[in-house]
């Protein structure tokens, strides 16, 4: 038997810095061993020397695609602590922006899919189609990337006009490309070819190793935030869940297309229902929470993003506890990659969603 | 001639050479550096969202010589570094550097490698990536848009044009 | 919102029946219960921890980890571990976390892993010893996960080390 090991990254094309120790034996992969650390900053640590509001930036920069579902987490915590409510229209525009978040995070993992299989027109179209969502969201908070969008207490501003027409053209427009995308690339020969049948990851391991997200939805397990412990207003929304029995890479590529069907659902039934009214609660002075413990959680595009958030009744937080849903899904990685061929690593390891600033926090 | 004219005429005369050989060369010689420029880009954290949209079809890099091919660096000239560089993460950078043959040029793209952006004050994180390397052009912005990443390209590009022929040879501290 | 706002008068029907059937069987060993809407807190004795964990596992089918912490108390010299479980299979309670919390001492803080128990738990564990020094007996690979390789500090999220600068 001729043992090799071989070490991918640190740096590589796609995918941010992570390294994985692989032990090979000719070509067939005996054993994976995950080496993250390489983008960790330190959140944890920082987070108790920045005030509440300081915070903000913070913790929505490990998940930069999706900043409006991580802080979504983190200002219902607060707001927990603080037994604030907030206004309706608020809670609307939070949803809105959630979802625009969900679409372009789900863009952007088609899009180095594409580079990590050789497809390239999979890249340009997914980072072309992008634009228009980016471009809404800088309508409604003024930037393009890492808005920090949204406070204790409600939003930062409300939407000026026009951002409804713009919504609707844009998801009409989407919603024909996507057949496009399934067409050229979800039921291309090639792509089925390595993606169909293989990184299986079967219900019970889903469920012991507590993986989140489209890794658990493509094997088999209903399970979503959204619908299980609902969060501002997704409970008078109408939306469903794709779930899929498969298992394989293929199941979770399908499972992210689905999903920005049901995100633009949601954001065109929000836009309709959204009621009149102030968007943020008018809190003199600092945010300051007073002495407890809470444990929120949300629903963001790769997974379940928690925060156990304890306070002493400081200006600053005693200890904050960020699990990220790629943090997750490290347990994941060795488990899938065992037992198949070098080559098959690309595609299975993206399709898993792995974003290594977001588990390095 | 005597001594003195016999001097004016020589130096006439190197004169005459070095401006009808030695610039067009240098101007041909850098016209096809500017123009061909291949990045091996460090996709850190944040940043590479906007690397990745300057790409993209609506502010597409190429047109300015740019690939957004991703190639080994052994045969890369640019060295963007997009984001953050921590201590783990930083003799890795230095090794890439080493690798890439001369001339080749370093961007530091966004707050964190300038300066250490918003984590300046963390236990991992370098205070700006010019602690490690020598930074030709910076790109402030968190992250920076992708029209700023085009006017710093554009200073690069006037930058190699005005250099000579020969690459600039660095003092490493191995 | 998720599980945050108190009930002043009494206690949620649902948390309150999971409570007492915890409270019944593992009787001494449990110091106190919070309970809360879809949020339970148990605070257990250090050494009944591994027959907790089989309890909720078993018995309450909480079949994964959602989060392992660490707290540093230095003016109670004591460390607090805090595990929150949760369960995919059930729908009824899958909105339902339960924690389970104790101390150790600061000056030794060691202790039993739960990877047996709970798979989910491994790199967790493994954040914990490297950022606050806890060490887990029985853990398959206890190194570090996200520190460089030539770490030579204290742990960093100890109240005792600060940020540089700061």
């Amino acid at each position: 038997m001729s043992e090799l090991t071989v070490s991918i990254g640190p740096q590589h094309p796609g995918a941010g810095h992570f390294r994985l120790i692989v032990k090979l034996d000719g070509d067939k992969i005996i054993e994976v061993n995950p080496d993250p650390g390489y983008v960790h900053r330190g959140e944890e640590k920082i987070a108790e020397y920045r005030n509440y509001i300081q915070n903000i930036p913070h913790f929505e920069r490990p998940g930069i695609h999706d900043s409006s579902n991580m802080l979504f987490a983190y200002v219902q915590a607060v707001e927990g602590l603080m037994k604030l409510e907030v206004p309706e229209r608020g809670k609307y525009i939070r949803v809105i922006m959630a979802e625009l978040n969900r679409i372009i995070s789900h863009l952007y993992y088609l899009a180095i899919y594409g580079i990590f299989v050789g497809h390239s027109t999979m890249f340009m179209w997914p980072m072309g189609d992008r634009e228009h969502f980016i471009d809404l969201a800088q309508m409604i908070s003024g930037q393009r990337v890492g808005f920090a969008f949204l406070l204790p207490g409600g939003v930062r501003n409300d939407m000026p006009e026009g951002v409804k027409t713009r919504a609707n053209d844009a998801c009409n427009y989407f919603e024909k490309r996507l057949i496009e995308y399934e067409r050229i690339f979800m039921n291309n020969p090639i792509f089925e070819n390595r993606t169909k049948g293989i990184g299986k990851l079967s219900k019970e391991d889903a469920i012991n190793l507590g993986v989140v997200g489209p890794t658990l939805r493509a094997s088999g397990v209903k399970a979503d935030i959204r619908k299980d412990e609902p969060y501002a207003v997704y409970d008078k929304l109408d939306f469903d869940i794709p779930v899929s029995k498969d298992c394989d890479s293929w199941a979770r590529a399908w499972i992210h297309i689905e999903e920005m069907r049901q995100s633009m659902s949601i954001i065109k039934q929000s836009l309709k229902d959204m009621p009149s009214g102030p968007v943020k609660l008018n809190l003199r002075g600092q945010v300051r929470a007073p002495p407890g413990e809470v444990f929120s959680r949300a629903e963001a595009s790769r997974g379940t993003v928690s925060f156990y958030l304890v306070s002493n009744g400081d200006m600053n937080p005693y200890r904050i506890r960020l699990i990220t849903p790629s943090f997750r899904n490290l347990i994941a990685i060795p488990h899938i990659l065992k037992g198949l061929l070098l080559a098959d690593i690309p595609p299975v390891f993206w399709s898993l969603d792995y974003w290594p600033v977001e588990a390095d926090r | 001639m005597n001594g003195s004219t016999s001097n004016v005429f020589v130096g006439k005369l190197s004169e005459i050479l070095e401006y009808s050989v030695k610039d067009p060369l240098r101007y041909i010689v850098n016209w096809g550096r500017i123009y061909s420029l291949w990045p091996v880009h460090l996709e850190t954290a944040c940043c590479s969202v906007e690397w990745g949209a300057t790409s993209g079809p609506r502010f597409d890099i190429e047109r300015w010589g740019m690939l957004g091919a991703f190639g080994a660096m052994r045969q890369c000239d640019v060295l963007i570094i997009l984001g953050t560089v921590n201590r783990k993460m930083a003799p890795r950078v230095k090794t890439i550097y080493d690798q890439m043959p001369e001339p080749r040029y370093v961007i530091a793209f966004g707050a964190c490698a300038i300066s250490g952006g918003l984590y300046y004050d963390s236990y991992n994180v370098l205070p700006g990536v010019d602690t490690i390397l020598p930074v030709d052009v910076y790109m402030s912005g968190c992250p920076p848009r992708p029209e700023e990443f085009i006017q710093g390209l554009i200073m690069l590009q006037n930058k190699i044009r005005a250099s000579k022929i020969r690459s600039k040879k660095y003092v490493r501290d191995t | 919102m998720s599980g945050t706002p108190e009930i002043k008068q009494e206690h949620p029907k649902r948390e309150k029946k999971i409570a007492d059937n915890i409270a019944v069987k593992l009787k001494k060993d449990i110091l106190d219960i919070e309970i809360k809407p879809k949020r339970i807190k148990v605070k257990i004795k250090h050494q009944s921890i591994k027959k907790a964990a089989n309890y909720l596992k078993t018995v309450l089918n909480l079949d994964h980890v959602v989060s392992v912490s660490g707290i540093d108390y230095p003016n109670d010299n004591e460390i607090e571990i805090v595990y929150h479980a949760g369960t995919y299979e059930h729908k009824d309670l899958s909105d339902l976390l339960v924690a389970l919390v104790y101390r150790i001492p600061r000056e030794k803080p060691k202790t039993l892993t739960l990877t047996d128990v709970w798979p989910s738990t491994e790199y967790d564990e493994r954040e914990t010893y490297e950022m606050l020094g806890v060490i887990f007996d029985g853990h398959p690979k206890l190194e570090k996960l996200f520190l460089p390789e030539d770490w030579d500090d204290i742990p960093p999220l100890r109240k005792d080390f600060k940020n540089p600068g700061r």
